[in-house]
């Protein structure tokens, strides 16, 4: 027993001497912030990165040609200018961009990095984000040699690119972690651990990951050789706790042990209490149930979709059923954030809205009957997630359907890659699905109901609707092509495709000394790049 | 002695076998699909991805690579932290949930005597009364429950004291591990409380008590020398099996303390169907298990020599 006492207090004395000072949220002073993540970021190599813990720290420590700024503009990375036409872009890269060991940004590092990202070896998820490039997704699918890529040096500053077809929104993506640069004399010494460690890594981005201890925590301090160093405040980030647990970042938050937290229907009334100033942001993802329309199901006869249109009520939804402040409801495939010609593509484009009509309903359900020949409809299947809110709005639509239309609904509650595998293989009559943007541009929603797209899960096929893809994906006019999304957002409408729930939103708290972080609906989400400390009486 | 020891580690070895291969089939069984994410994929892609993780062969051809790799102790790269390998993994992260596990057998045992004895003592009366239904609470009651209590008991002292005393999160120093562990801790020490309890009750009985007694020895020599010593034996005895359940049970202590510790890749593997996550830390988590009831079957047979005949 006094060994073991012994072993213990030597354990003890161990645990003290890798001790390390407790932090608090912000310090004016140092300029440092303390923060919670919600996993250990999984892909830290750029070219493969698809969650959005990885791209939140990536789009800190590196960056693009481009980068959005605090509005959420387009403005000046690497690259000091461009020009966009139909067919090209140019894109001229500024002198002082540096990497973190102090060797130039050249030309020729993009050049490796898409190359790369597309190699069918490298399995990109996120390859098809450079399809716009010339023989992009024929590289990707190994019918082309990846020096056949639509992307040359001219020299070490100036960078050509040949498009596959018009892309107007190109200098959008090219802010986005795919189309970061990636030098090749690096990525070569670490051969397969790239992007493993932070040491596996060399940033050009305003901040650098000075330390990475897996699981436990992340630290990144600004980047000495950033050109833009002088407009970054922030010394450095700490990353010092990871969990998933909303309660835990809670208590760390009341604490003051870090600068931001998002709530869930639980914390929520506990932050209230706290009487904390609770925050809302829209995160851009679009929340629908997605219809089987494989010919053996009976979702795929358009009335019953109708029937089920004509009943379900997203305000009800929103309010009832969420019940947390920031959600949207529901009215089209098309979030109201999206930009169209001049204004928002929803205020130039008015989605179109299926009045609550319960005898519309039923007489849409009974042609549905007549037209399958059934003189009862059997039980829809409606598959969902094992998230405890999933559950809830199966059963707030079982309910609504049972008593409206008297339809049957059996709930499926599958887990992640389970729930995935039923979707691919469409084992379902309606799954409730969602969609967040990839890119900054109408066409990263437009195109999912594509017959073409492979996230079409309920595999809807309609020459109609591929041809406006088509239309809008072909030309650079944003005329013809926002006039081709609205064409879209009616079809689905009047196909009842999908059926939209809500537009998704989020609750958190800030510390009130942090200023200027930036929610963003594409890329780094929260953006602490251009954030400052300021002192105690500067808060109101 | 010696064929006693290596029949226990050979029955030891087939033990582990077993359980890789159980995890491997049952792992195969479970639907779904470990490379499907959010994003479909193309089918070259995916032909890719096959070929990296090795899951293009047939299954069987898959387990006797597997089992090759593992005899030279090698797991392969995680799935979803795709660019760490598993033995990496492994040695990062056993370490934390080690330290929060011994942390946590120490209160167990510590707490487990000292009201185990006390329970005896005072039997039937108040004392007696209390512990035993607390003892039914830590037992019946979820660890969840009792981290998220105690982490919020932490967040109301440090805000009534106006600074932090205690960290209510995080890894790193001793104060981080104190709350935690006694979480972690507490289903144990209820257990190890009522097995002392019975088995200081046993003891009371006893023909060398009475001699002692009636040799007219103060109740506290008594007590110490001669109740408590031998009373404590069976608790030792089960202390390696719950050193193992320990550290490898904490995965909900983990996650609410944010602690790096193994527990959460354990548990997270299953459910995002990391294959060489899951082979990785099931088998290594089985064999540590195994070692530890061999290392008291061993220890039996040092102390006990009727278990060496059988």
């Amino acid at each position: 027993m006094k060994n073991c006492l012994t072993a213990l207090l030597l354990l003890t004395f161990t645990c003290f001497s890798w001790a390390q000072t407790q932090a608090t949220s912000v310090n004016f002073e140092t300029q440092t912030i303390t923060m919670a993540m919600t996993q250990e970021p999984p892909q830290l190599n750029g070219m493969k990165a698809t969650d959005q813990v990885s791209i939140m720290i990536l789009s800190h420590v590196m960056e693009g040609l481009t980068r959005y700024d605090r509005r959420g503009n387009i403005v000046p990375g690497v690259a000091e200018r461009w020009e966009v036409s139909d067919t090209e872009a140019t894109f001229w890269l500024r002198d002082d961009a540096m990497w973190s060991d102090g060797q130039p940004v050249t030309a020729h590092d993009f050049v490796f990095a898409w190359r790369n990202a597309l190699k069918p070896q490298t399995a990109s998820e996120y390859a098809f984000i450079l399809y716009p490039l010339l023989n992009g997704e024929a590289i990707n699918k190994g019918e082309m040699d990846p020096a056949a890529l639509g992307v040359e040096a001219l020299d070490d500053r100036t960078l050509h690119i040949r498009f596959e077809r018009p892309t107007g929104y190109f200098d959008k993506l090219t802010a986005f972690v795919t189309y970061f640069p990636v030098r090749q004399d690096f990525f070569e010494t670490k051969n397969q651990r790239f992007g493993a460690d932070a040491e596996d890594l060399v940033y050009n981005g305003a901040f650098q990951i000075s330390q990475w201890v897996h699981s436990a925590s992340l630290r990144m301090t600004k980047n000495p050789y950033y050109w833009d160093r002088d407009n970054i405040h922030l010394n450095a980030i700490n990353a010092d706790y990871i969990t998933a647990d909303t309660r835990s970042r809670l208590n760390l938050f009341i604490d003051g042990k870090i600068v931001s937290t998002a709530l869930d229907g639980e914390t929520y009334k506990d932050a209230l209490t706290q009487r904390f100033r609770i925050r809302r942001f829209t995160t851009g993802t679009v929340f629908f149930l997605e219809y089987n329309h494989r010919e053996q199901r009976v979702t795929a006869n358009l009335n019953l979709r109708r029937a089920i249109q004509h009943v379900f009520d997203p305000d009800e939804m929103v309010n009832k059923v969420l019940a947390t402040p920031g959600n949207l409801p529901g009215k089209s495939l098309f979030p109201v954030w999206l930009k169209g010609k001049t204004d928002k593509f929803r205020q130039e484009y008015r989605a179109p809205e299926a009045a609550l009509d319960l005898d519309l309903a039923r007489e849409y359900l009974q042609k549905a009957k007549t037209e399958l020949g059934l003189t009862a409809m059997p039980p829809l299947v409606l598959l969902v997630g094992d998230s405890p809110t999933a559950a809830k709005q199966a059963e707030y639509l079982q309910g609504k359907l049972k008593s409206t239309l008297g339809l049957d609904i059996k709930i499926d509650i599958q887990t992640f890659k389970q729930r995935l595998a039923k979707m691919t293989a469409g084992d379902f009559d309606i799954v409730a699905a969602g969609w967040g943007p990839d890119f900054d541009d109408v066409m990263t929603f437009g195109d999912l109901l594509s017959s073409w797209n492979l996230n079409n899960r309920g595999r809807y096929n309609n020459p109609a609707y591929d041809e406006q893809v088509r239309i809008a994906m072909n030309s650079a006019d944003p005329k013809v092509r926002m006039d081709a999304m609205g064409k879209l957002q009616q079809i689905v409408f009047d196909d009842a495709v999908v059926l939209p729930q809500y537009e998704q939103g989020v609750i958190y708290l800030l510390h009130p000394e942090l200023r200027g972080v930036v929610r963003r609906v594409v890329g780094a989400d929260p953006d602490f790049t251009y954030a400052q400390v300021v002192k105690p009486n500067q808060t109101k | 002695m010696l064929a006693y020891t290596l029949k226990r580690l050979l029955a030891g070895i087939i033990t582990v076998w077993f359980i890789a291969t159980a995890t491997f089939m049952a792992m195969h069984m479970v639907p779904g699909d470990p490379l499907m994410n959010d994003k479909a994929v193309s089918a070259e892609i995916r032909k890719n991805l096959e070929v990296k993780y090795g899951l293009d062969k047939p299954v069987v051809e898959q387990y006797f690579i597997f089992m090759g790799n593992m005899l030279q102790g090698d797991f392969g790269i995680s799935f979803t932290q795709q660019n760490r390998r598993v033995n990496d993994i492994i040695r990062d992260h056993f370490p934390v949930s080690a330290t929060l596990g011994l942390l946590a057998i120490f209160f167990a045992a510590t707490g487990g005597v000292i009201w185990g004895a006390l329970t005896a003592i005072y039997r039937n009366r108040l004392p007696d009364i209390i512990i035993m239904f607390l003892v039914i609470l830590g037992i019946s009651v979820p660890s969840f429950v009792f981290a998220a209590l105690g982490q919020l008991m932490l967040v109301n002292i440090n805000s009534l004291l106006g600074f932090s005393l205690i960290p209510v999160a995080g890894w790193g120093t001793f104060s981080h591990m104190l709350m935690p562990s006694m979480v972690l801790g507490l289903g144990t020490m209820a257990l190890l409380t009522r097995l002392m309890r019975s088995s200081m009750l046993e003891i009371v009985n006893e023909d060398y008590i009475k001699t002692a007694k009636a040799k007219g020895l103060s109740p506290m020599r008594i007590f110490f020398k001669h109740q408590l010593r031998n009373a404590i034996l069976p608790v030792i005895t089960i202390l390696g099996p719950s050193i193992a359940a320990i550290t490898t049970g904490g995965f909900v202590v983990e996650l609410v303390f944010a602690i790096p510790g193994l527990g959460r890749y354990f548990v997270q593997a299953v459910q995002q169907l990391d294959y060489t996550v899951i082979m990785g830390t099931t088998v290594f988590f089985g064999a540590f298990l195994v070692l530890m009831v061999i290392l008291v079957d061993i220890i039996y047979g040092f102390v006990d020599p009727r278990v060496r005949l059988q």
